[in-house]
C-alpha cells in the first residue's frame, strides 16, 4: 500500500514540483531567527482573506442583487437561513479585522523599513493590495442597499463628478442610472465577488513571491544574508516550517478569539463595523442626519471634508493613499529600523500615528469649527511625515546597526 | 544582411501590433457601453408632472425625478422681498458660475415668480439638504434667515437654493429644466429650452 502511494507520489512529483516548492517556500525557506509580534500580521491578513473568500461564497448563495430584494435578502440571510447570521457577521467582522491587521502590517513596514532596497516591489504590491481592498470594501458595503450603503455610495460616486469636463458623464456611466439603483448594485456585486477578488488573490501571490525572493526583514534591520553557513543558509535564520508556522498558529489562536468575541457579542462594533443607518432600506429621498464612513475609511474621509473644494478634496484623499507607493524612495536613511534611526524619525512616526488616529476619529463624528481646524492640522502632519522624510532621514544621526541578529 | 533582416522583422512586428491594437477599441466598445444607462433606466428617468396649486405658502415639498429629490418651494411676497437680506452671505447670487436655464427671469430662479424648483442634491457630495424656513438663530448660523442646511457637511443655501460663502458646496443648487402649464408643473422637460 505504502509502496503504491510512494510510486504515485513520485509519478506526480516528476510532473508537478511539489517537493521543490514545499522546500523552497516552506521547509527550507529561511526567515530571520528573531522577530517580534509586529511580524505576525501578514499571516493574520492571509487568514482573514481566506475567511472572507469562504464566507463570501456562502453569502452569494442566498443574496439577491436587485433593487427590490437586495435589502430584504440580507434580512432573509439574518433570520431565515440557518446560521446565515453567523456567516454574515463573520464576513462583516472579517472585513473590519482585515483592515485592522493590514493597517498594523503597514505600520510595521513603516516602523522597520520593510520597503527598503531590495524590498521595494514587495511594498508596492502590498500598497496595491491595500488599494484593491479599499475598493473591495466599498463595493461590498453598497450591496445590502441600506441607507448608509446608498448615501455612502452617493458621496463616493460624486467624487468622480468632481473631475473636470468628464466628471458628470463618468458618474452616470459608473452608476448606469440616474441614481444608485439595482443596476448599480448588480454591477458592484459582479466587481465585488468576481473581479476584485481575482485581482486581490493575484496580488497576494505576487506579494509573497517577491517577498520570498528577497527574504523577510527583522526589527533590527540586520541583513541576515551577510553571514551564511557552508550551505549558503543565513546563520541568523530558521526554516519557515515549522518555526514560523507554529509561531503564527499561536497568533491565529489569539486572533480567532478576538474575532469570535466581536462576531458573537459586538457584530455591529458599536456602529463602527456596521453603521446603524444601514439597518434601514435605502431611500434616495432622505439623507441620514449624519453620514460617516466605516472606520477604516474614516481618516481619508476626514481629509476629503477638510478641503472645501470637491476636486481638491479628491486629489488630497487620493494622494494620501498614493503617497505610500513612493515611500521606498522617500526614506534616505542608512538604517532600516526605527530602533537605529535618529530622534527626528521617531518624532515623525509618532506624530504620524497620532494624526492618523485623530483623522480616523474625526471622520466618524460630525463637523464643528474646532474639528475642522484639527482635520486640516492632522492632514498637514500626515503629508509632512512623508514629504519631509527625505530630509529628516538623511540629516539625522543614526545608531550603528549590529553585524548579527 | 543581418541588419536588413532585423529591420524587416521590426517593421512586421510593428505593423502586426498596430493592426492588432487597432482592434482593441472595437473589442472594448461593448464592455464600456454596457455600463451606460439602459433603455429601461432611461425610460424610468422621464419627466414627472404634478399640480402645485395645493401647496401652502412657505411650504416646501420634494418630488422624485430620476429618484433624486427635487425641491419645490412656494414663496410668499414677503419671502421673495426678503431675498436681498441674504445677499452678503451668498457666494454666487446671480448663478454666474453655473449653467442656469432661467437666469434673470425671476428672483425665484424658476419659470414662475411664486415657485422655486431646484434639485435637492447638494452640489458638494450629493446629500439632500434640509429645509429650515424659520427666521431664528441656528447652531450653524446665528443670523439664519430661512433656507436649506445640508446635514452631511454643513453647506447652507437660501430659500431659492443659492449657496452661502465659506461652505463645502461650491455652487448653487441646480435648477432642472421645467415648465408650468397653469398649476401643472413638469420637471425634466421644457419645450421652450
Amino acid at each position: 500500500m505504502t509502496e503504491i502511494a510512494g510510486k504515485l507520489f513520485t509519478w506526480i512529483n516528476t510532473r508537478l514540483p511539489i517537493v521543490n516548492t514545499f522546500e523552497r517556500h516552506l521547509s527550507k525557506h529561511p526567515v530571520p531567527s528573531k522577530v517580534n509580534f509586529w511580524y505576525l500580521f501578514g499571516a493574520l491578513a492571509a487568514v482573514t482573506l481566506i475567511i472572507q473568500v469562504v464566507t463570501g461564497i456562502w453569502l452569494i448563495m442566498p443574496y439577491s442583487n436587485t433593487e427590490e430584494q437586495a435589502f430584504s435578502s440580507i434580512e432573509y440571510i439574518m433570520r431565515d437561513v440557518d446560521y446565515g447570521w453567523v456567516i454574515r457577521y463573520m464576513h462583516t467582522t472579517g472585513a473590519s479585522l482585515f483592515f485592522a491587521v493590514v493597517y498594523l502590517h503597514m505600520f510595521r513596514g513603516l516602523l522597520y523599513g520593510s520597503y527598503q532596497k531590495p524590498k521595494e516591489l514587495v511594498w508596492i504590491f502590498g500598497c496595491t493590495i491595500y488599494l484593491a481592498m479599499m475598493a473591495e470594501g466599498f463595493l461590498g458595503y453598497v450591496l445590502p442597499y441600506g441607507q448608509m450603503s446608498y448615501w455612502g455610495a452617493q458621496v463616493i460616486i460624486s467624487l468622480f463628478g468632481a473631475i473636470p469636463y468628464i466628471g458628470e458623464s463618468l458618474e452616470l456611466w459608473v452608476r448606469g442610472d440616474y441614481y444608485i439603483s439595482g443596476i448599480t448594485v448588480s454591477r458592484f456585486f459582479a466587481l465585488h465577488v468576481v473581479a476584485l477578488p481575482l485581482v486581490l488573490i493575484a496580488l497576494v501571490f505576487l506579494h509573497l513571491v517577491a517577498l520570498h525572493e528577497v527574504g523577510a526583514g527583522n526589527p533590527e534591520g540586520v541583513d541576515i544574508e551577510e553571514h551564511l553557513d557552508d550551505d549558503g543558509v543565513p546563520l541568523d535564520s530558521v526554516p519557515f516550517f515549522p518555526y514560523k508556522v507554529l509561531n503564527a498558529l499561536v497568533a491565529i489562536g489569539v486572533f480567532m478569539t478576538v474575532f469570535s468575541i466581536i462576531m458573537f457579542f459586538f457584530p455591529e462594533g458599536g456602529g463602527y463595523f456596521i453603521e446603524m443607518a444601514n439597518f434601514q432600506e435605502a431611500n434616495p429621498l432622505v439623507t441620514p442626519d449624519h453620514i460617516a464612513p466605516v472606520w477604516y475609511y474614516a481618516p481619508f474621509y476626514t481629509m476629503l471634508r477638510a478641503i472645501p473644494d470637491p476636486l481638491g478634496g479628491l486629489i488630497v484623499m487620493a494622494s494620501a493613499v498614493a503617497i505610500f507607493f513612493i515611500v521606498p524612495w522617500l526614506d534616505r536613511s542608512k538604517v532600516a529600523s526605527i530602533r537605529y534611526k535618529g530622534i527626528y524619525s521617531k518624532i515623525a512616526i509618532t506624530m504620524f500615528g497620532v494624526s492618523f488616529l485623530t483623522l480616523g476619529y474625526l471622520g466618524t463624528v460630525g463637523v464643528t469649527e474646532v474639528r475642522k481646524t484639527m482635520s486640516v492640522i492632522c492632514t498637514i502632519i500626515y503629508f509632512a511625515y512623508f514629504l519631509l522624510m527625505p530630509i529628516y532621514t538623511k540629516y539625522e544621526t543614526t545608531k550603528e546597526v549590529p553585524e548579527r541578529l | 544582411m543581418q541588419d536588413k533582416d532585423k529591420t524587416r522583422r521590426k517593421v512586421l512586428i510593428g505593423l502586426t501590433s498596430a493592426v492588432g491594437l487597432s482592434g482593441l477599441p472595437f473589442a472594448a466598445t461593448p464592455f464600456i457601453a454596457a455600463w451606460n444607462p439602459s433603455a429601461k433606466a432611461k425610460a424610468a428617468g422621464a419627466a414627472v408632472k404634478l399640480d402645485v396649486s395645493k401647496m401652502q405658502y412657505g411650504q416646501q415639498i420634494q418630488v422624485s425625478w430620476r429618484k433624486q429629490p427635487v425641491f419645490i418651494v412656494r414663496h410668499t411676497k414677503e419671502s421673495i422681498a426678503s431675498l436681498d437680506l441674504a445677499l452678503p452671505k451668498l457666494a454666487d447670487p446671480n448663478s454666474d458660475q453655473i449653467e442656469e436655464p432661467y437666469r434673470g427671469l425671476n428672483p425665484s430662479r424658476s419659470k414662475s415668480p411664486e415657485y422655486s424648483v431646484f434639485s435637492g442634491v447638494c452640489t458638494h457630495l450629493g446629500c439632500a439638504p434640509k429645509y429650515f424656513p424659520e427666521i431664528e438663530p441656528k447652531p450653524w448660523d446665528a443670523t439664519w434667515n430661512g433656507g436649506f442646511f445640508c446635514p452631511c457637511h454643513g453647506s447652507m443655501f437660501d430659500i431659492v437654493g443659492r449657496v452661502f460663502k465659506g461652505v463645502p458646496a461650491p455652487t448653487n443648487l441646480v435648477v432642472p429644466p421645467h415648465m408650468f402649464d397653469g398649476s401643472i408643473l413638469t420637471i425634466g422637460e421644457d419645450k421652450e429650452l
